[in-house]
C-alpha cells in the first residue's frame, strides 16, 4: 500500500498502480475484461478479497487523486467490487455521450453533482426527467450547452426536483424559449446561469428567471439579441447578489445601467459590440450623482467604440477596485488611468495609441500584472521601454503584431520583467537572434512563449530553450529552424505540453524524436505541412502518454503504420487530422477505431481511406466531429452505413457532390439523432502548395 | 319710416336681445345652446347698424313706398297660399332684379313681425291645430323666401351681403326656436296670424304703390347693376349663405372628435378674471341630447348639417344647393370678447363662485367636465363589464385598448405596455410576468396583437378621416344618411357601427393568419439554425 501513496498520480501512471496491486496480491483478474470476475466470484469469497482491507476512505482518496482521464477510473472500477461500489459513490461528474443510456448509469452513479450533456448529440427532457428523479438535490451543476432536442418540460423537472442546482449552462441553445426560461425560473437556489445566444428569449423569460432565481451571481446573456433595457433592468434590480454580468450583444442603452451599477457585488460586467451604450458618455452625469460602492474586478467594453472618455472615467471613478480592463478598438486612455490604482490588467486590442497614452499608462497604473496591446499600431520601441521599465512585475505582456518592436524592446522587457510567465510576440519581425538570446537568458520563469512568424533561427531557438518551465511553445511559420534548434527544445523542455511547429519544414523525424524522449508530457503537436515528417516521427510521439491533439496535415510520407503506432501509444486521443496524409488507408484506421477510444474529431480529407476504414471508425463511440471530403475510396453506399452506424456524430462535412447521392430519408435519420450536415463545395486540390507561395498569398490577403 | 312699424320693429330687436339675454341665462330648458352663442348676441347690434342703411342708399319716395309694399307682399304671400310652391310661383322671374331691394326689405320686415311674435309671447294660446299649419306654412314661406332671394339674386348687391347675413339667421333661428318648442311656436304661429289679420285691411291700399314701385324699377335695377359691377362674387355670397344658415358650426370639429381633449379647458393659459365673458349653461342644456330641433316636426338632432338634411325630406326647397349648404361663420370686425364657460355645479372647481375657478374653454368642455365629474357612469364596457363611463367616447377609447392588454401578470392584472408591467413585477413580491399559455404562440400572439393595433390605427385613421370628410362634404354624406336612415342618421353613429364591424369580424380571420404563419416562422428559424451551426 506504501506503493499507493508513493505514486507520483500522473493520469499516466495508472498501469503501474494496477500491476503494483496485482503483483502484491497476485490477483489475476484481468482489468480490461470484466468478464473473469464473474468466474472468480465464488474463489475470491472464499478466500477472502485483499483489496475489501481497503476502506472507502483510502479508497476515495485513490480516486480523488485520479486525474480526469475517464479511463483510469474505468479502469480503477474493474479492479473488484469494492473497487467498482467505490467509485459508483466517489464519482461527482459525469459526462455521458448519449443520453438514452442515462437512466441506467444514474442507477450506478447516486451522488453525481455535475451533469455534462456537452458530448451528447441529443438530449431529451426524458433523459432530464431521469436525471432529476434519480440524482434529485445531489445534483448541483448541468451543463446543456449546445444540446438539442430537450424543452422547458425537461428543465422544469430538473429545477423543481433538483433543489440544490446551482449552476445551469444553456449556451447556444438557439431554440429555447421563454417557457424554458420560466422553467429555469423555478430553480430558486441558482447561482450561475449561462444563456449565451439563446436568441428568442425575450424580457418575460429573464423577468421569469430574475425573479425565481435571487441567488444569482453569474449570468451570461450574450447575444440574447430580444432582451431589452427592461429585462436588463428588472435583473439587476431582482438580483442583489449579481458578481458577473455578461451583457455583450445586447440592443441595451444607458437606461439600464445606473441598475447595473448599483449592485453591490458586481465584479465582472461585459458590455462589448453594445452599439447602445454609446451611452457611457451620456449616462456619465447621472452615473456622477449615483452612489456607487462597485467592487468591479473586471470591466469589458471591448468594442463600444461610441463610448466615450467621459463616461469612462464616471463610471471608472467609482470603480476603484477595478482589476481588469479590457478595451478593444479603443481610445484615449489617459483620462482616467490615474484614477485606477489597483488596476492589474489592460488589454487593448486593435487601437491606435499614441504614445502619451503609453506613458499614461506606464505611470498611473503601478500594479500591473496583465498588459496587452494585441494587434495595436503606434507601439514604439520608446515607449514599451518606459512603461516596462515602470512595471517589472508585469507577468503576462503581449506584443502581438507590434511590428516595430525591437530588439532594443526585447532587451528592456527582459531586463526589467524577469518574472514574466508568458509573451506573445508573435510577427514582431524585426526582432533577431539577439533579442531571443536575451529571452532565454533572462526570462527563466517563462512558461508560454509565442514566437509565432519571427525571424527565429536555431541559435535563437537553442537560446529559448533555456526557459525550462516552457509549457507552451508556438514557433510556426519560422522557417529558418530545423532540428537542430528542435533537440535543445527536447533535451530541456520537460514540461513542454503545447507545441507548435506548423510549416516549419526544416524539421524531420530527428528533430521530433527529440521531442518525444524529451517532453512526455506533450498534449498537443501541430506539424502540419511539416512534409519531411515520417512514421518514425509519429513512433517517436507515441511515447507521449497525453497527447490528445495532432495535427499532421500535409505530410505526405506519413502512412497508417504511423497512425497505428499513434493510436495504440496514445490513448488519450481526442483530435486527429491528417488531412492529405496520401498514404493513409483503412490499416490506420482499423487501428484507431480498436484503441483510439477517446477520439472525438478527426479530419481524413484526402487520404486513401474507404467505406471499410470508416465504418471501422464507427466502433468510436466518443467520434463526434468527422470531415471525409475528397475521400476516393469513399461511395455514397459505404457513407449511409457509416452514418447509420456512428450514432454519436454530432458534425459531419462532406462534400456536396454526395448530398444527392445519399437517400434523403438517411440524412433526416442522422439529422434527427443530433448530427448537423455541412456541405462544402471546395474544388480537388491534390498538390500541396510550397511554403513560400503560401506564404505570399496568405501574405497578399487582407487580414 | 312708419312709426309704428319702427316701434314695432326695434321692440323686436330689444325683444330678440333680451331673449338671448335670458337663453344666456338659462331661461328655457331644452334650448338648443349652441345658437345661444356670441353670433346671436352680436346680431342685436349689426341689425340695428344696417337698418337704417336702407333708407339712405333709396331716395325717400322709394322709402315711403316700400314700407307699405312689403307688408302687402307679405300678405299676398301668407294669405292665399296653401302650397309652399304657391307662393315661388308668384314670383315673376323678370321681376325678380328689379324687386331685388323689396325683398330684402320684406325679410327685413317678416323677421321683424315674427320677432315682434316672439315678444308678445304667450297672449294668445288658443286654437292651437290651425295654428300648427299656419306655423308650418309661414315658415316654409319664409324659407323658400330665402332660398329664392339666395338662389336668384345670384352674385348681386354687395351691399345685400350684410342684410342677408343680419337676417337670414335670425329666421332660421326664430325657425327653429318654433319647432323646438311647441307650445312656444303655437304661440308665435298665432301672433303672426293676428299681425297678418290685422294688416289684412291696408293692403288694397298698398296695391297701386306696388305698381308704381314697378314703374320706377328701372332705378332699383340701375341701382343693382352699378353694385354688381363691383364685383361680388358668387363665393362670398356662399359664404355669406353659409354664416346665415346656422350657427356652431365651428363647434362641430370639436363635437365630432368629442374626446376628452378640451376638459381642462383653460389650464394651460392665464386669462386675468376680467378679461373674458363667464357664461353659464344649466345642467340640462348641458345634457340636452339634442341642440338642433327640426322646425317642423320638432325632431332633434345633434349636428346642423343632420339638421338640413332631416329638412331635405319636408320639401323640395330645403333640397337647393343654398338650403344645404354648410353655414358660415360671419367674421366680424369687432374684436370679440373671449367667452369662457363655467360649471353649473356649485362647488366645483369649474364653477365662477370657486376661489380658484378655471373657467372651461369651450361647450363642448363644458358638456365632458359636467358629465365626467358630476353624472353617473352609466357606459359599461362589454367586454370587461368592469369599466364604467359617463362620456360615450372615452367608451370607445377604451374599448379600442380593452381586452387586448397582452402583458399579464401572475396576479391577473393586464397591462397595456410592458413597462408597466415590469415595473408592476418589480414592485410586488411574488408576482411574475405570465407567459402566453403556449409558448409556440407567442410570437404569434404578440404578431396578432400588433397586427390588431394596426388594424385598430387604420380604423382610427378611417375613423378620423370619416368624420372628418363628414364635416367637410356635407352634402355628399349627409345626402346619402338621409336617403338611407330618414334623419335618423349621424355620424357618430355611423362611426360606431363601422367600428364594431371592423373590430369584431376581421379577428378571428387574423389569428388563423397569424398562426400559421408563426408556424411557419418557428420552421424557417429552425432551419436557420441549423445551417447557422455550421
Amino acid at each position: 500500500m506504501e506503493a499507493i501513496g508513493r505514486s507520483s498520480w500522473s493520469p499516466g501512471a495508472l498501469p503501474t498502480l494496477t500491476f503494483d496491486l496485482v503483483s502484491k496480491n497476485s490477483n489475476p483478474y484481468n482489468r480490461l475484461n470484466p468478464r473473469p470476475i464473474k468466474k472468480m466470484r465464488g474463489e475470491a469469497e472464499q478466500q477472502r478479497n485483499p483489496f475489501d482491507s481497503l476502506t472507502e476512505e483510502i479508497l476515495f482518496l485513490i480516486l480523488d487523486r485520479l486525474g480526469s482521464n475517464p479511463v483510469d477510473k474505468k479502469s480503477f472500477s474493474l479492479v473488484c467490487k469494492s473497487f467498482y461500489a467505490a467509485e459508483s459513490r466517489h464519482r461527482r461528474t459525469l459526462a455521458p455521450l448519449r443520453s438514452d443510456l442515462l437512466r441506467r448509469i444514474l442507477a450506478r452513479y447516486p451522488s453525481i453533482a455535475r451533469l455534462d450533456f456537452t458530448l451528447c448529440p441529443r438530449v431529451t427532457d426524458g433523459a432530464l426527467a431521469a436525471a432529476a428523479d434519480a440524482l434529485r438535490s445531489s445534483l448541483r451543476s448541468v451543463d446543456l450547452s449546445r444540446s438539442k432536442a430537450f424543452s422547458s418540460v425537461g428543465l422544469e423537472k430538473l429545477a423543481v426536483n433538483c433543489t440544490s442546482l446551482v449552476e445551469i449552462d444553456l449556451s447556444y441553445s438557439f431554440y429555447l424559449n421563454d417557457g424554458a426560461a420560466a422553467a429555469i425560473g423555478r430553480a430558486r437556489n441558482l447561482e450561475r446561469l449561462w444563456l449565451a445566444k439563446c436568441r428568442r428569449i425575450t424580457d418575460i423569460g429573464i423577468a421569469r428567471i430574475a425573479l425565481g432565481c435571487p441567488k444569482l451571481r453569474l449570468l451570461c446573456l450574450n447575444e440574447c439579441i430580444k432582451l431589452t433595457d427592461l429585462g436588463i433592468e428588472l435583473v439587476a434590480s431582482k438580483c442583489k447578489m449579481l458578481q458577473s454580468l455578461d451583457l455583450s450583444y445586447l440592443a441595451i442603452t444607458e437606461k439600464c445601467l445606473p441598475a447595473i451599477l448599483q449592485l453591490p457585488y458586481l465584479e465582472d460586467l461585459s458590455l462589448p459590440e453594445c452599439v447602445g451604450v454609446d451611452a457611457l458618455s451620456q449616462g456619465c452625469t447621472s452615473l456622477e450623482v449615483l452612489d456607487m460602492s462597485i467592487r468591479q474586478q473586471v470591466f469589458d467594453i471591448a468594442t463600444c467604440q461610441h463610448a466615450k472618455c467621459a463616461g469612462l472615467s464616471s463610471i471608472t471613478n467609482r470603480s476603484l477596485g477595478l482589476r481588469q480592463m479590457g478595451l478593444t478598438y479603443y481610445i484615449p486612455v489617459t483620462c482616467f488611468l490615474q484614477k485606477l490604482p489597483r488596476l492589474q490588467s489592460i488589454k487593448l486590442s486593435d487601437c491606435e495609441i499614441t504614445s502619451t497614452e503609453l506613458k499614461a499608462i506606464g505611470t498611473s497604473c503601478l500594479s500591473l500584472k496583465e498588459l496587452s496591446f494585441s494587434k495595436c499600431s503606434g507601439i514604439t520601441d520608446e515607449d514599451l521601454s518606459f512603461i516596462v521599465s515602470k512595471h517589472r512585475d508585469l507577468l503576462k505582456l503581449d506584443i502581438t503584431c507590434c511590428s516595430e518592436i525591437t530588439d532594443v524592446s526585447l532587451a528592456n522587457i527582459t531586463s526589467s520583467c524577469t518574472s514574466l510567465t508568458s509573451l506573445r510576440m508573435e510577427s514582431c519581425n524585426l526582432v533577431s537572434k539577439e533579442g531571443f538570446r536575451l529571452i532565454g537568458q533572462r526570462c527563466h520563469l517563462l512558461e508560454e512563449l509565442d514566437l509565432t512568424d519571427t525571424d527565429l533561427d536555431n541559435e535563437g531557438l537553442k537560446a529559448v530553450s533555456g526557459c525550462f518551465k516552457l509549457s507552451s511553445l508556438k514557433i510556426g511559420l519560422c522557417m529558418n529552424i530545423n532540428d537542430e534548434g528542435l533537440v535543445h527544445v527536447g533535451k530541456c523542455c520537460p514540461k513542454l505540453q503545447v507545441l507548435d511547429l506548423y510549416r516549419c519544414t526544416g524539421i524531420t523525424d530527428m528533430g521530433i524524436s527529440a521531442i518525444g524522449l524529451g517532453c512526455p508530457v506533450l498534449r498537443m503537436i501541430n506539424l502540419a505541412y511539416c512534409s519531411d515528417i515520417t512514421d518514425d516521427s509519429l513512433r517517436s510521439l507515441s511515447k507521449c502518454l497525453n497527447l490528445d491533439t495532432l495535427e499532421i496535415r500535409g505530410c505526405p510520407q506519413v502512412s497508417s503504420v504511423g497512425i497505428s503506432a499513434i493510436a495504440v501509444g496514445c490513448r488519450q486521443l481526442t483530435k486527429l487530422d491528417v488531412k492529405k496524409c496520401y498514404d493513409i488507408n483503412d490499416d490506420g484506421m482499423l487501428s484507431l477505431g480498436r484503441f483510439s477510444q477517446n477520439l472525438r474529431q478527426i479530419n481524413l480529407s484526402y487520404c486513401s481511406v474507404t467505406d471499410r476504414g470508416l465504418l471501422a471508425l464507427a466502433s468510436i463511440s466518443c467520434l463526434q466531429n468527422m470531415t471525409i471530403l475528397h475521400l476516393k475510396g469513399l461511395t455514397p453506399n459505404g457513407l449511409k452505413n457509416v452514418l447509420w452506424a456512428c450514432n454519436g456524430l454530432r458534425k459531419m462535412k462532406l462534400h456536396s457532390s454526395l448530398k444527392s447521392l445519399i437517400p434523403q430519408h438517411i440524412l433526416e435519420y442522422t439529422q434527427a439523432r443530433g448530427c448537423m450536415f455541412q456541405w462544402s463545395n471546395k474544388p480537388y486540390q491534390a498538390e500541396l502548395v510550397p511554403n513560400e507561395i503560401w506564404k505570399q498569398q496568405s501574405r497578399g490577403m487582407p487580414v | 319710416m312708419d312709426p309704428k312699424l319702427r316701434r314695432t320693429s326695434e321692440s323686436a330687436a330689444k325683444s330678440c336681445a333680451q331673449m338671448m339675454g335670458d337663453r344666456s341665462r338659462n331661461f328655457n330648458l331644452g334650448q338648443p345652446f349652441i345658437q345661444c352663442n356670441p353670433t346671436n348676441l352680436c346680431y342685436g347690434g349689426k341689425h340695428e347698424q344696417t337698418f337704417p342703411e336702407f333708407p339712405s342708399a333709396l331716395d325717400t319716395e322709394t322709402q315711403s313706398l316700400y314700407q307699405p309694399e312689403h307688408e302687402v307682399k307679405s300678405i299676398n304671400q301668407f294669405k292665399p297660399s296653401p302650397n309652399v310652391n304657391n307662393a315661388i310661383l308668384d314670383w315673376d322671374p323678370r321681376l325678380v332684379l328689379s324687386n331685388l331691394s323689396f325683398l330684402e326689405q320684406k325679410i327685413h320686415q317678416v323677421q321683424d313681425i315674427v320677432r315682434s311674435i316672439i315678444n308678445q309671447e304667450g297672449q294668445f294660446s288658443n286654437r292651437a291645430n290651425e295654428m300648427v299649419a299656419q306655423r308650418q306654412l309661414v315658415t316654409a314661406d319664409l324659407t323658400s323666401i330665402i332660398i329664392q332671394l339666395i338662389s336668384t339674386a345670384g352674385s348681386l348687391l354687395p351691399s345685400m351681403k350684410n342684410t342677408l347675413v343680419s337676417t337670414n339667421p335670425s329666421v332660421g333661428q326664430v325657425g327653429s326656436i318654433v319647432g323646438a318648442r311647441t307650445s312656444f311656436g303655437i304661440n308665435g304661429s298665432q301672433q303672426q296670424n293676428e299681425v297678418i289679420h290685422m294688416e289684412v285691411p291696408k293692403a288694397s291700399a298698398y296695391d297701386d304703390l306696388i305698381e308704381g314701385f314697378n314703374n320706377r324699377g328701372n332705378e332699383g335695377s340701375e341701382l343693382i347693376k352699378g353694385l354688381n359691377a363691383q364685383g361680388n362674387e358668387g363665393d362670398e355670397l356662399m359664404k355669406c349663405l353659409k354664416s346665415c344658415e346656422g350657427e356652431g358650426t365651428e363647434s362641430i370639429p370639436v363635437e365630432d372628435h368629442e374626446v376628452k381633449d378640451c376638459d381642462d379647458g383653460a389650464d394651460g393659459e392665464n386669462l386675468p378674471p376680467g378679461s373674458y365673458e363667464v357664461l353659464q349653461l344649466e345642467k340640462e342644456e348641458i345634457l340636452a341630447p339634442h341642440t338642433h330641433f327640426c322646425t317642423i316636426c320638432g325632431k332633434g338632432f345633434k349636428r346642423d348639417a343632420n339638421l338640413r338634411m332631416h329638412m331635405r325630406g319636408h320639401g323640395d326647397e330645403y333640397k337647393t344647393a343654398a338650403a344645404l349648404a354648410k353655414p358660415h361663420k360671419e367674421s366680424t370686425s369687432e374684436p370679440a370678447l373671449i367667452k369662457r364657460y363655467s360649471c353649473p355645479f356649485v362647488g366645483c372647481k369649474r364653477n365662477k363662485e370657486h376661489k380658484k375657478f378655471q373657467p372651461l374653454k369651450t361647450i363642448l368642455c363644458v358638456k365632458n367636465h359636467y358629465k365626467r365629474s358630476h353624472c353617473d357612469k352609466s357606459f359599461t364596457c362589454s367586454r370587461c363589464n368592469t369599466k364604467k363611463f359617463s362620456v360615450i367616447a372615452d367608451l370607445k377609447t377604451h374599448e379600442k385598448h380593452c381586452g387586448r392588454d397582452k402583458w399579464l401578470c401572475s396576479c391577473g392584472t393586464t397591462f397595456s405596455r410592458k413597462d408597466k408591467l415590469f415595473g408592476h413585477v418589480a414592485l410586488f413580491q411574488g408576482h411574475t410576468p405570465v407567459l402566453a399559455v403556449d409558448e409556440a404562440n407567442v410570437s404569434g400572439i404578440s404578431d396578432q396583437v400588433q397586427g390588431n393595433e394596426v388594424i385598430n390605427g387604420m380604423v382610427g385613421s378611417m375613423d378620423y378621416n370619416f368624420a372628418s370628410s363628414t364635416l367637410d362634404d356635407v352634402q355628399i354624406l349627409n345626402i346619402k344618411g338621409v336617403d338611407d336612415g330618414r334623419g335618423c342618421f349621424s355620424p357618430m353613429n355611423f362611426d360606431a357601427c363601422n367600428f364594431g364591424g371592423l373590430d369584431e369580424f376581421p379577428r378571428p380571420a387574423f389569428e388563423v393568419s397569424e398562426s400559421s404563419f408563426s408556424f411557419l416562422c418557428s420552421g424557417s428559424s429552425n432551419f436557420i439554425q441549423r445551417s447557422g451551426d455550421n
